[in-house]
């Protein structure tokens, strides 16, 4: 690459202008995609929250109104709430689970991780589905239960925050396996034997030598897991539970179930500004990291 | 060897196995036993029956099955073509140049809004002039585009930027014109990239709920909107069923793509 750049006379401005321009004009068939169908769209929900549902403009009564209404105080705050539990959750599962993997290995390691890649393809109801035959209020475990010891009150937290909380911390911990096995596996063996050599516990050379490699890969994992958790859907509406109500779902509610477009509109502006605040959150640390780290390296 | 005492070895592996079976082995195997149970009351379901399959499917259920896999293909070819030109115009710029940084930001967004925000997005933009897609199959398979750009893009500009940059630039230097470089040096290189990013792709629609369920027509119903009535209904068997069906066409559908991939990185 460098000898490349060496060899090659530098372009004078003129020519680099061109370059840039045409650079510009083949992007823009793709640009002009995500601004017709994702930011014209984004735009149009910001114009909805200022109109009341027959199209006239009311200013800012569907915000006033929203903001003060504790259906959706309670909504930003379950969802950051089962979102960080859901991220620590996976965070803490998928370290270990990949720290086992890649440093008590077993035959048949490199099969489960083939597993692990292949089920984060998997539709994320799957685990909703199965929580619910397995621990609901008619699922198997209570009734085994029942049958066994009749007296036992019955389980009853799929539909709640746990059964999400689980459902979620699930389905997000391959995402964090897989990052941190690639990082892994890059940590000379050696280092780790000379560090037993010399003494070090198991949890020493964990802390000390490989954990400090993974940082970025972890703080990446967790802004990702983090990010994903708070906009998701899919598992919550599987659950069925009515009383966990997050952002998506008043943003569903609203629009799909009560046809109220101007409060749902309200909601996803809301959304997407903690979204996008969580992203660049994501973006800023990773890039930071990632840049230490390099530098680090050399 | 991180740990060389054979108890604390033996230790974290049966963690590993009780971890593994309940995040990973027990809902596959639930689902898989559920679609062939006729009642479920002990530990174990009892009076297996094929019903369920046999329903999953029949007329309706398999052409939400059919549906899916349409809306899965056209969605993800469709963002692959868009995730690889824009990667393709990113690794030509330098990577500190405004063009592959706008590029970067830009396509990487989709992903960071919640799928239910897409959906909605679509609805109110699209059901009043200029344009009327409220209602249409286009909808749905926008939606789903979208919601898969960003993983189409990051999977395909990745390759790009760890290319040779002297292979397209040796084939220049020899008389080659841009279109012939890209046509026959470029794109082949990045085939294993873009094969890769089409299969996860096509998983990711096949199983998208969310901006689904926000746009889709009744005349246009995916797999996934119908095991999500099955469920609300109770019917937790049949949905077990579908999702069997989904999950093995998906699966399928990957195996073929990665006999595909393992011909493309041979060459």
């Amino acid at each position: 690459m460098s000898a490349a750049v060496l060899d090659k006379p530098a372009p004078s401005p003129p020519v680099r202008a061109a370059a840039a321009w045409r650079a510009w004009l083949w992007l823009a068939v793709p640009l002009l995609f995500v601004a017709a169908f994702f930011v014209y769209p984004l735009v149009q929900i910001g114009a909805q929250s200022f109109l009341d549902k027959s199209g006239a403009p009311v200013g800012l009564e569907n915000w006033r109104y929203e903001l003060a209404s504790s259906a959706v105080q309670t909504a930003i705050v379950s969802t950051v709430k089962i979102a960080a539990i859901s991220t620590l959750g996976a965070l803490v599962l998928g370290t270990f689970i990949a720290l086992a993997l890649s440093f008590v290995p077993f035959r048949g390691a490199g099969f489960i991780t083939r597993l692990i890649e292949t089920v984060v393809s998997f539709p994320s109801f799957l685990i909703p589905l199965a929580f619910s035959i397995l621990y609901g209020r008619t699922g198997v475990v209570n009734s085994v239960m029942e049958s066994v010891a009749p007296g036992v009150p019955p389980l009853n937290f799929v539909n709640d925050v746990p059964g999400v909380v689980l459902a979620e911390i699930a389905f997000y911990t391959p995402f964090v396996v897989r990052p941190l096995l690639a990082v892994f596996s890059q940590v000379p063996r050696e280092l780790i034997d000379v560090a037993g050599s010399l003494g070090s516990s198991p949890w020493a050379i964990v802390r000390t030598v490989i954990l400090p490699a993974a940082v970025p890969a972890l703080a990446a994992a967790t802004g990702l897991t983090f990010l994903l958790t708070m906009n998701e859907f899919g598992i919550i509406l599987f659950t069925g539970a009515k009383n966990v109500m997050t952002l998506p779902m008043l943003i569903y509610t609203r629009s799909i179930v009560t046809f109220d477009i101007p409060s749902a509109a309200v909601i996803a502006c809301l959304q997407v500004a903690l979204s996008l605040c969580v992203y660049c959150l994501y973006r800023w640390i990773t890039k930071k990291l990632s840049g230490a780290h390099h530098a680090a390296a050399r | 060897m991180l740990l060389h005492a054979k108890s604390t070895r033996l230790t974290v592996w049966g963690f590993l196995a009780v971890a593994l079976l309940l995040l990973v082995g027990a809902p596959l195997l639930v689902t898989f036993m559920a679609a062939f149970a006729g009642s479920w009351n002990g530990v174990l379901p009892s009076n297996p029956t094929l019903g369920h399959l046999g329903g999953a499917l029949a007329a309706d259920n398999l052409s939400a099955l059919i549906v899916s896999l349409q809306t899965a293909l056209f969605a993800s070819l469709l963002a692959v073509f868009l995730g690889t030109w824009a990667a393709l115009c990113a690794a030509s710029a330098p990577a500190s140049s405004t063009v592959s940084k706008v590029s970067d930001a830009v396509f990487h967004l989709p992903a960071a809004v919640p799928s239910v925000v897409v959906g909605l997005g679509l609805l109110t933009a699209f059901s009043k002039p200029p344009l009327l897609l409220n209602g249409t199959v286009s909808i749905v398979i926008l939606a789903q585009t979208l919601l898969v750009l960003a993983f189409s893009y990051s999977t395909v500009s990745a390759a790009a930027r760890g290319a040779d940059p002297l292979i397209p630039l040796a084939a220049a230097s020899l008389g080659a014109s841009r279109l012939r470089v890209l046509l026959t040096i470029r794109l082949p290189l990045l085939l294993p990239a873009i094969v890769a990013a089409t299969g996860l792709a096509l998983a990711l629609c096949m199983g998208e709920l969310g901006a689904t369920v926000m746009v889709y027509p009744a005349s246009w119903r995916t797999l996934p909107v119908t095991i999500f009535t099955l469920t609300d209904r109770g019917a937790l068997f049949d949905a077990s069923a579908n999702t069997l069906v989904l999950i093995a066409v998906t699966v399928a559908v990957l195996a073929v793509i990665a006999k595909v991939k393992g011909r493309t990185t041979l060459r």
